[in-house]
């Protein structure tokens, strides 16, 4: 049983604008909004996952994207180092809340930005990290030390694929699908020799954050809008759960963002 | 060119970090030395490595370490030259500097200056003041002036030959050999000449007398005609002997026609050394007519500059000659500001105390009988010299014969 953490969207809004999907004019509508994260949500106790709620905080509207909270291996928790100064003050609540449920906390130093499971995913015991526009890659090198495991950096180019888990999703068979053109061709040559059975999604699919997806062992939630995508996934014998997410993609995040794994990985040895 | 010495950290090598700083700092036209590297062992372990990055202008390069900061670059924190007070005129302190003729940097507490002139077996004598960096030679340096101790804060660029186009010093290496394809050579040295000459880069001639001796002046002179020498760096017995030849058709009293001896004519060179005297110097003679043909007269009507430096052997000398070796050194110091080539013919002493002066930017040429010239003008630092194992005379025609062609 997968356990999860996730942050109902009470204080949920587009608040500011920090990338390129948030337009405070366009604004996200709270009870579409709220619908979905349930739907979401009973989809994960659905699937038999072990979801955890962190409460959320006003003024704070993408604490929801709990993904960013920072990353779990085991019982080690290394916190975010958000980028953006509106995101700062969730570091420490959710420091708190893990510290609070057992895990041991180990802070990344001040200058390196991190930010958490949205830029770091697991393949087998390799972590591939994306930098540039919210983590840097000395944090990369920081991590690879805490956790001793083999971290591959990647450069992400397009500004609306800022997390790499909005254009890259591993799969428990070891392969991953991705958006390729959101890597620069060093990272695009370094995720196909490290990572086999890749799956490409064409960039009208990629648009609606379809690699933004949760995997748990042969079950995949990702957001609605992907047909040949869910098509691919299950002809390698994946079911995929497509639910609405336009809400939270008008703040730049869907199912994998508003979720984060405790832990990611039990151990990376 | 402007450098800074980065540092990598991490998974650079499967990440292919690595190669992306290398292809960046290359497409931006800088070049990098990797002074460091160590490969992590297993599979988690981090890889090193420190590189040296030289860009074309301070800009350029700043946007460049901007970009590979991205990448996780870390720029390494420059340490200034250490500094020490000349003790007395004539005197360095102890522990200085030695300077290379490579292009050299010294780093201040507020950027790095260039080292001027790249001049090899001097100390550095800093100006903080006036931000200059002089090599400076023990006739140079004063009681009190700051010279550079140790080799903190001094980078040197290492003379890398040209990798863009095959010149004739990118084929041979200063090993000296007679069994090298002299031809081809030759033709490609007169390529060079053609080139510098294009390029307003000016060619150094440093002679011996056997260029007159083995009759290779008429070649000399017509490379002096053409605009092909700028400069000419030479001894008493050059210039002496050059005269004589004009003057009486011998060299050290041999017909230069007939190879045969002339009657008394070992009092030629004597004789005509007493005529340049007598005339005030060699300029005063062209001008009133007494020398009219030889590679001096050339000189003279070309404009081309020429210093004559004495030695303790010298018949006369010729009132030309600059008898303070120090001083000698200083004038020709002063005349190689735009010197690209260097031709060195038949003059060992001469060839090795201009290779002295040269930057190593300068492509060295060393012509000479006796293959041990070259390798010794190599040995004393002159190491861009590439050498030529040839008689004078017939490799001069051939260069002429090449040029003639290319102009």
């Amino acid at each position: 049983m997968r356990k999860l953490l996730l942050c109902a969207p009470d204080h949920y809004g587009i608040e500011y604008e920090i990338n390129p999907w948030m337009s405070r004019a366009r604004g996200a509508d709270t009870p579409i909004a709220q619908a979905q994260w349930k739907g979401l949500h009973e989809k994960l106790l659905s699937l038999g996952c072990d979801v955890h709620l962190v409460p959320g905080v006003p003024r704070l509207p993408d604490m929801v994207f709990t993904a960013n909270a920072g990353l779990t291996v085991g019982k080690k928790f290394i916190p975010s180092n958000f980028r953006h100064q509106e995101r700062a003050a969730e570091a420490p609540l959710f420091a708190k809340w893990m510290e609070d449920d057992g895990y041991e906390i180990i802070w990344l130093p001040k200058d390196q930005f991190f930010e958490g499971e949205g830029d770091a995913l697991f393949v087998g015991n390799t972590l591939f990290c994306g930098y540039k526009f919210r983590t840097d890659v000395k944090a990369h090198r920081t991590v690879a030390e805490i956790l001793k495991c083999l971290v591959i950096s990647v450069e992400l180019v397009d500004p609306r694929f800022y997390h790499i888990d909005t254009c890259f999703c591993p799969l428990t068979d070891g392969g991953a699908f991705w958006f390729p053109a959101a890597f620069d061709e060093y990272g695009q040559r370094t995720i196909r020799d490290h990572v086999p059975n890749l799956i490409d999604v064409p960039e009208e699919e990629a648009v609606h954050f379809s690699c933004n997806a949760v995997v748990l062992e042969q079950e995949i939630v990702l957001p609605e809008g992907a047909p040949k995508l869910v098509e691919s996934l299950g002809k390698r014998g994946y079911r995929c759960h497509a639910l609405p997410m336009t809400e939270f993609l008008k703040a730049g995040g869907a199912c994998k963002c508003l979720t984060m794994f405790m832990p990611q990985r039990e151990t990376v040895t | 060119m402007l450098s800074e010495t980065i540092e990598l950290r991490g998974h650079i090598i499967d990440s292919l970090i690595l190669p992306k700083v290398l292809d960046e700092i290359i497409t931006h036209g800088a070049t990098f030395k990797i002074s460091e590297f160590r490969i992590g062992e297993g599979r988690a372990d981090q890889s090193f490595a420190r590189i040296e990055v030289t860009g074309p202008s301070a800009d350029e390069l700043d946007d460049l370490i901007l970009r590979l900061r991205q990448h996780g670059a870390e720029v390494l924190e420059k340490k200034s030259v250490q500094l020490a007070a000349a003790p007395a005129d004539g005197v360095f302190p102890e522990h200085f500097y030695v300077t290379t003729n490579q292009q050299t940097f010294a780093q201040l507490d507020d950027g790095e200056v260039e080292v001027h002139p790249a001049l090899m077996d001097s100390a550095i004598v800093l100006d903080r003041t006036a931000r200059t960096a002089t090599a400076t030679k023990f006739y140079g340096v004063k009681k009190g002036m700051e010279v550079v101790v140790g080799h903190q804060g001094i980078r040197v660029v290492p003379f890398q030959r040209t990798t863009s186009r095959t010149d004739v010093f990118e084929f041979m290496a200063s090993n000296v050999s007679i069994e090298k394809p002299k031809t081809a050579v030759i033709r490609e040295m007169a390529r060079e000449f053609q080139r510098a000459k294009d390029e307003s880069g000016k060619i150094l001639v440093v002679g011996g007398p056997a260029i007159v001796h083995t009759g290779a002046a008429e070649h000399f002179e017509k490379l002096i005609d053409w605009g092909y020498i700028n400069l000419l760096f030479a001894g008493n017995a050059l210039a002496a002997h050059d005269i004589e030849n004009a003057l009486f058709g011998t060299s050290l009293g041999v017909f230069l026609e007939k190879g045969s001896l002339a009657e008394a004519g070992h009092e030629n060179h004597m004789r005509a050394i007493n005529v340049i005297r007598s005339a005030g110097g060699i300029k005063p003679a062209v001008k009133s007519g007494l020398l009219k043909s030889g590679i001096m007269y050339s000189c003279v009507k070309n404009g081309v500059d020429y210093v004559l430096a004495g030695s303790i052997r010298d018949d006369g000398p010729l009132p030309d000659v600059i008898t303070d070796a120090l001083e000698a050194q200083r004038a020709m110091r002063a005349k190689l500001e735009g010197v690209t080539i260097a031709m060195m013919m038949g003059t060992m002493l001469h060839s090795i105390a201009v290779g002295n002066l040269l930057p190593a930017t300068v492509k060295t040429i060393c012509v000479d009988m006796n293959p041990g010239v070259v390798t010794k003008l190599a040995d004393r630092g002159t190491f861009q010299a590439i050498g030529l194992v040839t008689d004078i005379e017939p490799f001069l025609r051939e260069l002429t014969d090449c040029i003639e062609q290319l102009r």
